[in-house]
């Protein structure tokens, strides 16, 4: 039955035909369009999905593995850095403003590298995008990561999709009770396990777990792991691809990001239709008919985490992790049918095979060649920045009021605050000197110019006075140059000015 | 479309909402049902915190809400516990130092100016200005010409007990008013103006002359100002012949002051200030450059 023809259970409904209609030769009738049969507001269809061996599975594994592992180790890695500072690899000092990631130190005037890290992972999913579709979300989004971990919780205490829908259908007893609790507990446990994880990032990691297990950590600390604990549970374990569906910006974007040319799960349907059952297919071939190689099974269905049907073409639900292709391969292999009905590929491709052309492979185009320059450029740009940072750092400021004074002996004085910036591990002392101006005297309040200390890691302000000797007119307004240096290391830092007279 | 190629639809076709202008029907895309679920959260949220918080304004005030909460108090005892903290740390320190031993330490020396740049915004400004560069008849602080002495010693001790404040140990210090008096008469006045004037190389009083200035200098005015004009800390005389002058350097200006005198007052911060902050004072005023 097509649109066209009327509804039976609809024809009866009063609605009048609106004349004029069928004169743009419309297929669709007033009596063809089903009336509102549904809620305006959908509960949700619980997906289950069918565990599945394979390429695409394997590589999810490993994967999971991966970023998990180093999710929940990395704190636990130790970097020497020096007497009286944090000996762990990747550190958020919060309190004191630093970032340590191994050898780097970032201070927050360095934020711009987190900015460019921003940057530079949006380029860089850019690319991955043109290139491979949504290769981010099927294999690497901690979305997916988790809620395949959960998923595979699941499946260990429930059992795979067929007995989990017997489970969710059967009515309440002592063995679904116990199923589910311990299911939720597991959960739960990961979950804390993930919160926990995450504050270690932001304290020695190794006191923290002790203070954590004794209750004395701060509440702070409590609190981030109960949030975190909450969320991974309720967007792992309920929520799912709900978050991907509804949730996700990202998904919505992915139309002006891929192109024909570039690689996605998807289902050739040049090669699977049209659909047909096993036997009828061996009868047309021998027949010298056409016939599809998909043979209707659901299996792909039944495997897909976001529950749809890829055969429907490229979906926003479908995150690309290529669990369906190892169902269809699985399938295609008991058929004696090379794999690959489902599988990496890209829409031209499949339509020029369609039109008996061969496959037309284009990974270099202007987009990925635009993405790739930018993420080089950006990244290069940040590398070199981080092996050209100062340690040493020096800002100056004017007084604003009074701008200059005149002394009794008819000299004129300016006052600056000056900030010396040490970003070395330990204290140093730096020698101040000013140019630009003739004969100029240079007094630090409660200091000497040749000897400003600052302690190790921090910063330190100074008062600076500017005297320009009686006798010597300056102009109104003369440029300055602030320059400190490190006498033991030989570094310097400098920054501009103005001396102002009357 | 095809029935064959989407075997798992319904036969009728994608469901829509029964709308339909000009042929076009509009899908039924139904919302995620915990979305609508989670708008009545936050409505039910909404009441429970316009109960439990400050929420809705009043005529003159506001609710208060059922768990007292006020922000204005947080902040408040915030400030509180800051500064509890701090005396526990620096303020007693800078209470017992002395001028000279908080200046020797680095970090002392540090809390006290920062602790003396906040009082002189709060105490001082008023008269010498929110950059102590003062105004006619209130010294400016920030150069280094000083009525009662420029040492930080000599600048806690005017702090503390002010000039001709009434306090026992303030600077007590008489410019006559030899005019209005009648000890001078108006030409040595002028006389006298133009002299005072010349020592700093400016012009005085057409007519008048600075030789005979010299000699009613000398008479009259040289047991406080010094022979040279050089000006005299103990008796708040300033300097005469430098370019600062406290209440102006015209000739009417210098004038008006020999006529009618001045009696500039600065009040003891004694009893007001604690040890800490007047210290603190000093060394800032001290160390904003002028400080001998
Ligand atoms: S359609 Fe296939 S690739 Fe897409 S989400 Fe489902 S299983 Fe993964
Ligand atoms: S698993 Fe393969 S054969 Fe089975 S329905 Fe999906 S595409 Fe067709």
């Amino acid at each position: 039955m097509s649109l066209a023809e009327p509804n039976d259970t609809l024809a009866a409904a009063p609605i009048p035909a609106a004349p004029g209609r069928k004169k743009f030769g419309a297929t669709v009738t007033r009596a063809a369009i089903p009336a509102v049969n549904g809620s305006l507001y959908a509960a949700r269809t619980k997906i289950q999905p069918q565990a599945v061996r394979g390429t695409f599975r394997t590589v999810k594994w490993a994967l999971l593995a991966l970023t998990l592992g180093i999710y929940y180790l990395v704190p636990f890695i130790r970097w020497n850095r020096g007497l009286g500072e944090p000996s762990q690899a990747v550190l958020l000092d919060l309190d004191r403003g630093r970032f340590y990631f191994f050898s780097i130190e970032l201070w927050p005037q360095d934020v711009t590298y987190v900015m460019g890290l921003l940057i530079l992972a949006a380029f860089a999913l850019f690319l991955m995008n043109a290139v491979a579709g949504r290769v981010w979300c099927g294999y690497l989004c901690p979305q997916t990561v988790w809620t395949d971990l959960f998923m595979a919780v699941e499946r260990v205490i429930e059992g795979d999709r067929r007995a989990r829908l017997k489970l969710d259908a059967a009515p309440w007893s002592v063995e679904k009770v116990v199923l589910r609790s311990l299911k939720h507990t597991i959960w739960l446990m990961i979950a804390w396990w993930t919160g926990g994880a995450w504050v270690l990032y932001f304290a020695d990691a190794p006191t923290l777990v002790i203070e954590l297990a004794t209750f004395q950590a701060s509440p702070a600390a409590y609190l981030a792991i109960l949030t975190l604990t909450a969320t991974t549970y309720t967007l792992a374990g309920h929520m799912r691809e709900q978050v991907c569906t509804y949730m996700c910006p990202w998904p919505r974007i992915q139309g002006a990001l891929t192109d024909e040319h570039s690689l996605n799960i998807l289902y050739r349907s040049d090669r699977g239709e049209p659909r047909t059952p096993v036997k009828r297919a061996t009868a047309l071939r021998a027949a010298g008919r056409p016939a599809g190689d998909c043979v209707d099974c659901f299996a792909c269905v039944a495997a897909c985490p976001a529950g749809i049907d890829i055969r429907d073409g490229l979906q926003m639900d479908c995150i690309q992790c290529g669990l369906c292709a190892d169902a269809c391969d699985t399938v295609m292999g008991k058929l004696g049918r090379p794999g690959g009905l489902i599988g990496y590929d890209t829409e031209a491709n499949c339509r020029s095979r369609a039109r008996g052309k061969p496959p037309v492979s284009r990974v270099l185009r202007p987009r990925t060649v635009l993405y790739g320059v930018l993420v080089a450029g950006v990244g290069g740009g940040m590398l070199y920045g981080l092996a050209t940072r100062s340690f040493t750092g020096l800002s100056v400021i004017h007084d604003r009021n009074p701008l200059f004074v005149t002394l009794s002996d008819g000299s004129v004085r300016n006052g600056y605050t000056v900030r010396l910036i040490n970003k070395r591990p330990e204290e140093r002392r730096f020698s101040l000197s000013v140019d630009g101006l003739a004969d100029a005297r240079v007094e630090v309040v409660g200091g000497t110019p040749g000897d400003m200390p600052v302690p190790s890691d921090s910063t330190q302000e100074f008062r600076v006075l500017v005297f320009a000797p009686a006798g010597t007119r300056p102009e109104a307004s003369v440029p300055l140059s602030f320059r400190i240096a490190d006498p033991t290391t030989g570094e310097t830092a400098r920054a501009q000015d103005t001396f102002k007279a009357p | 479309m095809a029935d064959s190629a989407h075997p798992g639809k319904s036969t009728a076709g994608p469901e829509t909402t029964g709308h339909e202008w000009d042929g076009i029907a509009e899908y039924n895309n139904p919302l995620p049902r915990w979305w609508l679920y989670g708008l009545y959260a936050t409505i039910v949220w909404a009441f429970g915190y316009w109960i439990a918080y400050p929420a809705w304004p009043l005529v003159s005030g506001y609710t208060g809400g059922v768990l007292g909460y006020s922000q204005r108090e947080t902040v408040l005892s915030e400030v509180e516990a800051v500064r509890r903290e701090r005396g526990a740390r620096g303020q007693t320190h800078l209470a017992s130092a002395s001028v000279a031993e908080i200046r020797a330490d680095p970090a002392l020396l540090r809390l006290a100016l920062a602790t003396g740049k906040a009082a002189f915004g709060d105490n001082c400004a008023g008269c010498h200005g929110s950059s102590a560069t003062g105004r006619t008849g209130y010294p400016n602080l920030q150069d280094d010409d000083w009525l009662w002495g420029g040492t930080a010693e000599e600048i806690e001790r005017t702090i503390r007990y002010g000039a001709r404040s009434g306090h026992g140990e303030a600077h007590v210090g008489d410019m006559p008013a030899f005019g209005r008096d009648g000890v001078l008469a108006r030409a040595e006045v002028e006389a006298v103006t133009s002299y005072v004037l010349a020592l700093s190389g400016r012009p005085g009083i057409a007519g008048a002359s600075p030789e005979k200035g010299a000699e009613v200098f000398a008479g009259n005015c040289a047991g406080c100002h010094g022979e040279r004009a050089k000006g005299n800390p103990e008796m708040g005389a300033p300097d005469l012949t430098d370019p600062i002058w406290l209440y102006g350097s015209s000739p009417e200006q210098v004038a008006a002051t020999v006529t009618n005198g001045r009696k500039g007052v600065m009040p003891a911060w004694e009893g007001r200030l604690d040890q800490a902050t007047i210290k603190s004072l000093a060394i800032y005023v001290h160390g904003l450059g002028g400080g001998k």
